[in-house]
């Protein structure tokens, strides 16, 4: 049997098939279905199993607000979970898979959680967690968590294209009906800049298929030409497949472009991420209707009237045969006449009200449609989708007054205003007794930083609910933005007639007086499955709050963030609490208004623009040379540069032995460079540095330590003076930024007097360090007008010249303890002089090292390094720095905090050396034990390893630690504990461990 | 010499605009208080006249672009930078200023083809408001490109300049070619 009509369908092109599959089986569609309205034409009206208890279930509606059909789209690369099938637009190829279901969508084992339903009540894992104890970890969660839960995450990386795209504009206008459409000409016409979005592919909204008149035309012939009209301005942005997915404070809105989901093209973006910065933002969305509450409510062919009528109008696809329409509400009676005038049966419309008189209802009687009053629903039975329809009194107890044969039931509760984009940015709600709903809170809008409106609602999204209203409302709101933005806003609204009807009455529950296993089979929430029910028990068991009650129940916290069910939900727990529903509130909407995909967030930046790679001048020829590279900060840097079939580890040892007995060469090109220049440069350093560097000569070097306001090191590095009013301060090399912003925060903040300026010149020059005996040896052999001899060029000295032709700065620093010359070079030329240096060099077997090695070089020394010694908690002090802390002083930063009695602790752990009895490497981060234990019952500990290394100069392991009063403790043996259970014992030592007088690095 | 190849090696690129090294230019920081009369004057005689906040001045030769209030970059040929350097320095000596040759620490990438299309491009990577109204020629941005520092300004109209730090230009002319992918363009300025 055919679920689609011989005619009519206005989104379909019957001349164009379209063959796509569910569940591996072919199907048919026509172009302009979604899948949703091609699988219902197919007759699949089970779309997928529900989260908890695994029960069929149907498509509920037409748009974003599904529930129940979600769906795995595509497979490997550009699969894509928990899709909802209302919102996919059908193409040619299409593979779609439903979801949470095994071994089949028709036979799912799954389904036995509904028999078990009285054991998994709400707040079942709240409970659960409490006791019986071991329960938890035993029982429930590997069980729960195999047969919980929607789609699958991807397991491919995704094959498509995304980007983001920032636009800045007078107003937005969000949901493109008729409201949106009026909003837009009144603000467009009054000169704003206007961008008007629509989630679906089609202008127009339900006027589109609800028809009415508007201006004297047809409601769809005036969404055609107010689309053209719009589109042909030229201070207007048209945009449909386009989602306004969250507005946030400051006129910024997100916007979820769908470019290629209805026509996949890996070669295009598939979403784009719109970052709106607008100065006025109308919110247009429309409303949701509402599911009525009886018991059976999510059996299969059970769907919003609305929806109904939407395949039916749309689609001319046939939800059920006979349709049994149940209403609160006078627009149900539309879809029992659109069904009617389809040439469907419709048994009957129950009409909760105790009297029906409006045009609606008389409509539908004159067109021979059996309308009852005073009725409901008492339940739904059949066999995975609607058989039998039972009617009773609403206000009795279910006793069923008659029965009806029917394969669909489409259900109005009312209508409420899609206010979430609304509520985003902080605007208020109102409750609205006579129209039942929750509406924007024309007094509690968002306002920006300026204290003005800065978001609108217009039409049904606002709570108008005739087409007049709307349309009223849509154009004051429309020209209300453009005032806003500066402009002048004339004309009128269009107009529609004036329509009466009659006004609803509320239900919530179907009936009033449903016995309790009626309203355990009533479903609120479809997507996670909580019933009436759970919501009293939550009521009853003291969560009266709505946010509590809806985390104890979960209703609302699926993918669709309830928005079927939030109203109905907090309207069931007012009941339950005897409470009127304003008292009781919403829950709180947060972006995003339906979902977006993780890539459309990610953008661009994945593969290798996922974060960018910094890279020094050499990069290319570390790169070349084989590089073992380390991330430091956003920098590659070689960690070691392994030979021929060489380890890592061997090509480390290799590395610091030649820099000890011959020459190295070190890119150090990373190290931070920032001038500092003024009057008040040498004040301003003596504040910043804990030691004294005004009184540094002009040619000379001072290593310096910095400390934040608390006290604790931030950073160090070797300070050179330049001239009368100009020092250069080398950071680390992840310090550099950092650093720099410390710097010209102090400036700017505090010392904004002061004379002083900072430049961040770290990429102007590449820093090549030239280090061991023959260093002096190898720049030499460069060739250059320095004199690089001692007496010409001492230990802690800087000179500028050339070498081998190249303009360059030349340290005497060492970060090794070897005779040491860092090369500052214009950063162009750094590959010159590296190459020349490993020419110049060769004979003195100069050999390139990573930053291991100079690790191993540094800790040989004892010197420290900012984040291994230093964590964020040591003071210099605990260093044994104390002679890099001016004395003389009155103030630096840091100076205050380190008087404090926490610092000056003579029980703080101080830095030692470490060496093992056994000559092994210690555990990495190893804690040295203590005897007994803490408050918290744990093993005391007296210190840890801050370094560890092997040393190739000394053939064995060495170490650095902070030990409790370590320094009083030398020849003290320790208990370093191991991961796997046992200890290392460790001797207290200098933390110097080579050439401890430091007569190598000065020759 | 080495330093005239820039550390894009010349790359170009081309999608819906075209993406290309910008070739070796001569940058020179200075930092003064701008709105100080004897700085103006200084560097106007130096042959730098300086722009109003927000803006640049520009010419075949170079330009000055409005860094913030305290700080402009001059630009020139690149072997003319450290020769600019010390003329802005002697120019400035007196005054309490910091001139500094940054030509090697940042790299140039031009960006050319339809108007629209140029400001589509760097509308996905930065956001800066990128319509013609508020970001005309003679304007200039510190923003961001991506996840990076950087500035940009139309010397004319269908052409971009964008300046950024040197260890990121192989990152910045990969992303803004990826932006400049063909058929992605947005059709939105």
């Amino acid at each position: 049997m055919s679920h689609r009509l011989p005619s009519g369908g206005r989104l379909i092109d019957r001349d164009v098939p379209v063959s796509f599959t569910f569940n591996g089986k072919t199907f048919k569609g026509l172009r302009g279905d979604t899948l949703a309205s091609a699988l219902l034409a197919n007759g699949q009206l089970m779309m997928g199993r529900s989260f908890k208890y695994h029960r069929p279930r149907g498509v509920v509606a037409y748009g974003p607000e599904e529930p129940n059909a979600l769906m795995g789209l595509g497979e490997g690369k550009t699969f894509e979970p928990n899709a909802r099938a209302t919102t996919t637009e059908l193409f040619d190829g299409l593979e779609a898979k439903s979801q949470n279901h095994w071994p089949s969508l028709e036979f799912d084992l799954g389904a036995i959680n509904a028999r078990l339903s009285r054991f998994l009540p709400a707040g079942f894992y709240y409970k659960m967690f409490m006791w019986p104890r071991g329960f938890w970890k035993h029982v429930y969660e590997p069980v729960i968590r195999q047969s919980a839960g929607l789609g699958q995450p991807p397991r491919k990386r995704d094959a498509d294209r995304y980007e983001h795209f920032n636009i800045a504009l007078d107003v937005l206008v969000i949901g493109g009906g008729i409201a949106g459409l009026t909003a837009t000409l009144a603000a467009a016409a009054a000169g704003a800049e206007v961008m008007l979005v629509e989630e679906t592919a089609h202008w127009g909204g339900r006027a589109a298929v609800d028809g009415g008149e508007i201006d004297g035309a047809l409601a769809s012939d005036w969404i055609a030409e107010m689309r053209d009209r719009l589109s042909a301005m030229s201070n207007v942005r048209l945009r449909t497949r386009t989602m306004g997915a969250g507005v946030y404070d400051h006129g910024y809105a997100l916007l979820y472009e769908r470019l290629t989901d209805h026509a996949p093209d890996t070669a295009i973006p598939r979403h784009r991420l719109w970052k709106v910065r607008a100065r006025q933002i109308v919110v247009a969305t429309g409303a949701i209707e509402r599911p009525l509450a009886f018991a059976g409510n999510d059996l299969p062919g059970v769907m919003l009237a609305s929806a109904v009528r939407d395949y039916v109008v749309n689609h001319a696809v046939v939800p059920g045969r006979r349709t049994v329409v149940v209403t609160n509400n006078d627009d149900g009676y539309r879809t029992a006449l659109a069904l009617k005038a389809a040439g469907l049966e419709v048994p009957a419309i129950l009409d909760a009200r105790t009297d029906a008189r409006g045009p609606l209802s008389e409509e539908a009687r004159r067109a021979g449609l059996r309308v009852l009053t005073g009725r409901g629903v008492s339940m739904v039975e059949g066999k995975g989708r609607v058989e039998t329809v039972y009617a009773c009194e609403q206000a009795g107890d279910g006793t069923v007054t008659e029965d009806f044969a029917a394969d669909c039931v489409a259900m109005s509760g009312g209508w409420s205003p899609a206010v979430h984009l609304w509520s985003h940015a902080g605007g208020k709600l109102a409750w609205n007794d006579d129209e039942c709903m929750f509406r924007p809170d024309p007094d509690a809008a968002p306002r920006g930083a300026d204290g003005e409106v800065f978001v609108r609602a217009a039409g049904t999204a606002n709570g108008a609910v005739t087409t007049q209203v709307v349309l009223r409302d849509a154009f004051a709101a429309g020209q209300a933005a453009a005032e806003a933005t500066g402009r002048r806003a004339t004309g009128r609204a269009p107009e529609a007639e004036e329509e009466v009807r009659q006004m609803m009455v509320p239900v919530w529950i179907m009936p009033e007086n449903a016995p309790y296993k009626r309203r355990a089979k009533a479903w609120l929430d479809f997507q996670n499955d909580v019933k009436v029910t759970d919501v009293e028990l939550a009521a009853r068991e003291g969560f009266e709050s709505v946010e509590h009650a809806k985390r104890y129940t979960t209703l609302g916290m699926a993918t669709d963030q309830g928005k079927l069910s939030n109203i109905n939900g907090l309207a069931v727990l007012s009941h339950a609490l005897g409470v009127p529903i304003p008292s009781v509130g919403t829950t709180t909407f947060r972006p995003p208004w339906t979902p977006i995909t993780m890539g459309a967030i990610a953008g661009e930046a994945r593969g290798e623009l996922f974060q960018p790679i910094r890279r020094t001048p050499m990069h290319d020829w570390h790169e070349k040379n084989g590089a073992h590279w380390e991330p430091v900060g956003h920098w590659r840097r070689p960690y070691a540069y392994p030979q021929g079939g060489e380890s890592v580890h061997d090509a480390v040892s290799r590395e610091v032995t030649a820099a000890r007995q011959s020459a190295g060469l070190l890119d150090a090109s990373t190290l931070g460079k920032i001038l500092v220049k003024g009057p008040d440069a040498g004040r301003f350093l003596d504040m910043v540095y804990t030691n004294m560097m005004s009184t540094l000569a002009p040619g000379k070097c001072r290593y310096g330590l910095m400390c934040g306001e608390n006290g604790f090191l931030i950073d160090d590095g070797v300070v050179a003076r330049l001239d009368a009013d100009t020092w250069l301060c080398h950071t680390t090399t992840g310090g550099a930024d950092r650093i720099h912003g410390h710097m010209e925060e102090w400036l700017q903040t505090e010392w904004w007097d002061w004379k002083v300026w900072v430049v961040n010149v770290t990429e102007q020059y590449g820093q090549i360090a030239v280090v061991g005996p023959r260093a002096r040896d190898v720049l030499e052999a460069v060739g250059g007008d320095m004199d690089l001899s001692k007496a010409a060029l001492p230990f802690m000295q800087w000179k500028a010249g050339t070498l081998g032709g190249i303009p360059v700065k030349v340290f005497r620093i060492s970060f090794s303890g070897e005779l040491s010359y860092e090369v500052q070079v214009p950063a162009g030329q750094a590959p010159a002089l590296w190459d020349r240096l490993l020419e110049a060099g060769d004979p003195f077997g100069i050999t390139p090292y990573g930053t291991e090695a100079l690790h191993v070089l540094r800790a040989e020394k004892g010197f420290i390094m900012i984040g291994d010694e230093t964590d964020g908690t040591v003071i210099p002090q605990d260093l044994g720095l104390d002679w890099a802390i001016s004395k003389k002083k009155d103030d630096f930063l840091g100076k205050r905090a380190q008087e404090r009695d926490h610092m000056t602790d003579p029980l703080r752990w101080k830095l030692v050396g470490l060496h093992t009895l056994d000559g092994s490497v210690l555990p990495e981060g190893a804690y040295a034990v203590d005897e007994g234990v803490n408050e918290n019952g744990q093993r005391r500990t007296q210190g840890r390893v801050t370094s560890t290394y092997h040393s190739p100069t000394l053939k064995r392991g060495i170490a650095m630690g902070l030990v409790e009063r370590g320094p009083d403790r030398m020849g003290e043996v320790l208990d370093f504990a191991k991961i796997d259970g046992g200890v290392v014992k460790a001797r207290i030592v200098s933390p110097v461990f080579y050439d401890p007088e430091g007569v190598k690095q000065d020759v | 010499m080495s330093d005239a190849v820039t550390a894009l090696r010349g790359r170009s690129f081309t999608g819906m605009v075209t993406v290309e090294d910008a070739g070796p230019v001569g940058m020179v920081t200075v930092r003064a208080d701008l709105a100080d009369e004897t700085v103006r004057a200084a560097l106007a005689a130096a042959g730098s006249d300086l722009p109003e906040a927000g803006g640049l001045t520009w010419s075949d030769d170079g330009g000055t672009l409005w860094m913030s209030p305290d700080e402009a970059l001059i630009l020139c040929a690149a072997d003319e930078a450290a020769q600019k350097a010390s003329a802005l320095a002697r120019a400035l000596d007196g005054s309490h200023a910091l001139v500094a040759d940054v030509s090697q620490a940042r790299i140039v990438i031009r960006l050319t083809g339809r108007d629209a299309l140029v400001r589509e491009v760097l509308a996905k990577l930065s956001p800066a408001d990128l319509r013609a109204s508020a970001f005309p020629v003679g304007r200039v941005r510190r923003t961001r490109l991506g996840q990076v520092a950087a500035a940009f300004w139309f010397p004319a109209e269908g052409e971009a300049m964008l300046i950024c730090f040197r260890s990121v230009a192989d990152y910045a002319f990969a992303l803004l070619s990826n932006a400049a992918a063909p058929g992605s363009d947005v059709g939105h300025f």
